[in-house]
């Protein structure tokens, strides 16, 4: 589903990404983990299309696509989705309102017809049950006033709404308490299936008790320096960064 | 250059949408103004003597008046002898019905999708339709008359109701209150007239439709509401002028009269030319919109969403006068390329436990200059005064400008005011989210303007929330850079 060969990126004359490898096949999940600067959610903008963010080298492929070739909306719609680390707020303009203008887009995208209000307020309530979202929180201005968890979970139920082929998951578990932090990796796991592939970017091995990732990588300096199955979090866990640090140095 | 400047380039060298001409046959008076003209404008309407010689009072206050150079606009001095200011279709002979209004007039106001054919319209919606200078027909006139509600061209009220013509015009915004509604006192040539009476619902939306069709011509239409004791009335008012490479002026007085318990709507939505991309051309939109709620506990909401003309200068108001008496203001005002905006709203507390509110939201892009210009008066006798005032400004790109002047002027301890202020830029950080949804970039920049914008849109009737949001949309679109 998604190739990454040799990608490096900057931003501002700063280079964060050295020359990234990674496979991602339909039905699995990654867990990209590393030290604080090590370009996680560098990786995480990269592939949504950010900007400010300069390829400098190397190909994405995405479902037979150059990705580095599409515009970020154009990625949205071909299926790929970003559940930011700090979701932003939009004054006056209701998740639901929100959500329609993205499904009615993506759906176009794809040949098929607007949903009426009657479908999309269908679809909107099967989905909210799978990330234990309140429908009063889905009227009120977009991210708006909401807690941290609040936010976290509204991710979940666009992405939930959306369907995504490739959903990056950017530091979800960050600012959750525990309950929290479980219902969103329900609604995750809820999500998962044999089609689709997911990137968990993630700090802590913390989330990846409740969505078991298949592959963990270890980025740091902006390189992957080790990858393994879901047994290398735990050892990450008990040992901290330092010892991949050192040796990464060594190499 | 970057790929939101070149949406911009090629979405603003997008035309005008109404800025085509009819070619329709017209009778106009020669260009310059002096009291032979006025005297001409006058024969032309067959009025009485009174109100030539108000006009003639109007032009002589005019002259000894000097242009005000306070707003925050800049344009080239006016030549005002080099204004034709009486233009109209010409007509065989006053229409009797519909039927006999010349049919290139009426595909018009069909091509702006203002139908005057009754049957074809919605129902819901009484029109009085002016081009240039005059009113060309007012639907649903009869099904109005049965509940005593006078809807008819300002020339035809003068002509009908002179009593009432006499008795109100000029008493909210009277001949010499400042340089352009002098103008226009003097040489106004058509509008609405409205009258609701005592305990009266009015059962549709009113609407005046204004176009401006001649060249070189400057509309100076007139528009009088009045709202006797416990009457209610939603008024529209909607306008649109060819693409034309010389500035054309538009000066006109609307005055609303409330009396008792009566409570008035007005709303507008004003798209005029703004000129191109470049400032070329435009309308000069330098309007006097006042309202005089003189009943106790009468009511006025004034809502408007300000997207064209290249300069314009307004500030609806309300003297509240009556005890009890409330005002409301409710404005959106975009500008874009090189548009100029100086507008606000002035309320004057003088009876006692008046309250007033004010939300007003300027949007500037690419070259513009957006003010937002407010005066609370609180005089001495108004106990329990209450203003909330709230003024936001969003800002596109780093080209544009957006300003604040709020005056308040308290005389009596007990009023309580409160004003609110904020400025913020549609942040990347925002656009890029909707992106990241699959909302392309023109769609982002719509939902979150509405968004922001969402207050004063709702206070607008339906059909005209869902123009004012089109129009919202087309006048910024590609404007993030």
């Amino acid at each position: 589903m998604l190739s990454i060969k040799n990608l490096s990126a900057q931003i501002d004359g700063k280079q964060i990404l050295n020359g990234i490898n990674l496979e991602v096949k339909a039905g699995e999940v990654h867990a990209i983990m590393g030290p604080n600067g090590s370009g996680k959610s560098t990786l995480a903008s990269v592939l949504a299309g950010r900007e400010e963010f300069e390829v400098t080298g190397g190909e994405v492929e995405y479902l037979g696509k150059n990705l580095l070739e599409l515009e970020p909306d154009e990625r949205a719609r071909e299926g790929v989705f970003l559940a930011f680390q700090y979701p932003v707020e939009i004054p006056g303009v209701s998740t639901i309102n929100f959500m329609k203008t993205a499904v009615n887009q993506v759906r176009e995208h794809r040949g098929q017809d607007p949903l009426d209000a009657v479908s999309f307020l269908g679809l909107m309530k099967e989905k909210m049950k799978l990330v234990e979202i309140d429908q009063s929180l889905l009227n009120r201005s977009l991210n708006e006033g909401f807690s941290g968890g609040e936010k976290k979970r509204n991710e979940i139920f666009q992405m939930a709404m959306l369907e995504p082929k490739l959903a990056i998951l950017d530091e979800t578990d960050s600012g959750l308490d525990i309950d929290a932090l479980k219902i969103v990796a329900n609604g995750v796991n809820k999500l998962r299936s044999k089609n689709n592939a997911i990137i968990v970017v993630t700090h802590y091995q913390r989330l990846l008790n409740y969505i078991v990732p298949d592959f963990v990588h270890v980025l740091y300096k902006g390189k992957i320096v080790k990858s393994g199955g879901k047994e290398l979090a735990l050892e990450l866990e008990a040992k901290g960064y330092d010892w991949i640090k050192s040796e990464a140095e060594v190499v | 250059m970057s790929k939101d400047n070149q949406l911009l380039e090629e979405l603003t060298s997008r035309e005008y949408e109404h800025g085509w001409t009819s070619d329709i046959e017209m009778e106009s008076a020669p260009k310059g103004l002096n009291e032979d003209i006025i005297r001409f404008i006058s024969a032309k309407k067959n009025e009485p003597d009174w109100l030539l010689q108000w006009r003639l009072k109007a032009y002589r206050t005019w002259t000894t008046m000097a242009e005000p150079k306070w707003p925050n606009v800049t344009y080239p001095a006016i030549n005002y002898q080099d204004i034709i200011y009486y233009a109209a279709p010409k007509q065989k002979a006053k229409p009797k019905s519909l039927e006999d209004v010349d049919p290139e007039l009426l595909k018009t106001f069909e091509k702006l999708g203002i139908s005057l054919t009754e049957q074809k319209r919605l129902t819901g919606v009484a029109v009085d339709a002016v081009l240039d200078s005059v009113s060309v027909a007012t639907t649903f006139k009869e099904k109005l008359a049965e509940l005593g509600i006078i809807f008819c061209s300002f020339s035809e009220a003068v002509r009908e109701h002179p009593e009432l013509v006499k008795k109100y015009l000029g008493s909210v915004v009277p001949m010499n209150d400042n340089y352009f509604a002098a103008l226009n006192s003097a040489v106004f040539s058509d509008g609405s007239f409205c009258y609701i009476p005592k305990g009266v619902r009015c059962p549709m939306e009113l609407s005046t439709y204004f176009r401006i069709n001649a060249a070189n011509t400057g509309q100076f239409e007139r528009t009088l509401i009045v709202a006797d004791e416990g009457s209610y009335v939603s008024y529209l008012e909607g306008c649109t002028a060819p693409q034309r490479d010389e500035n054309q002026l538009h000066a006109a007085v609307v005055e609303i009269y409330a009396m008792k318990d009566a409570h008035v709507k007005y709303s507008t939505v004003q798209n005029w030319y703004p000129g191109d991309k470049e400032g070329k051309g435009g309308i000069y939109n330098f309007v006097t919109k006042r309202a005089l709620c003189a009943g106790e506990n009468s009511k006025v909401s004034w809502t408007q969403v300000e997207t064209g003309s290249a300069i314009t200068w307004k500030y609806p108001s309300c003297v509240l006068k009556g005890d009890n008496s409330s005002g409301e203001f409710y404005s959106v005002a975009v500008t874009n390329n090189y548009q100029q905006a100086d507008t606000g709203t002035k309320m004057i507390h003088i009876g006692r436990n008046t309250k007033s509110r004010i939300v007003s939201k300027g949007i500037s892009a690419g070259h513009s200059q957006n003010s937002y210009r407010g005066q609370v008066h609180v005089l001495k006798r108004a106990e329990n005064a209450r203003n909330f005032s709230q003024c936001d400004s969003l800002l596109m790109g780093n080209k544009c400008g957006a300003h604040t002047f709020p005056y308040i002027d308290v005389e009596n301890n007990t009023a309580r005011v409160e004003h609110e202020a904020t400025t913020s830029k549609i942040g990347e950080d925002q656009i890029f989210y909707c992106l990241q949804r699959g909302i392309d970039e023109e769609s982002a920049v719509a939902l979150i303007v509405n968004g922001y914008a969402k207050e004063v849109l709702n206070q607008l009737p339906m059909e005209f929330a869902v123009e004012a949001q089109k129009l919202l949309a087309l006048t910024l679109e590609g404007s993030v850079g």
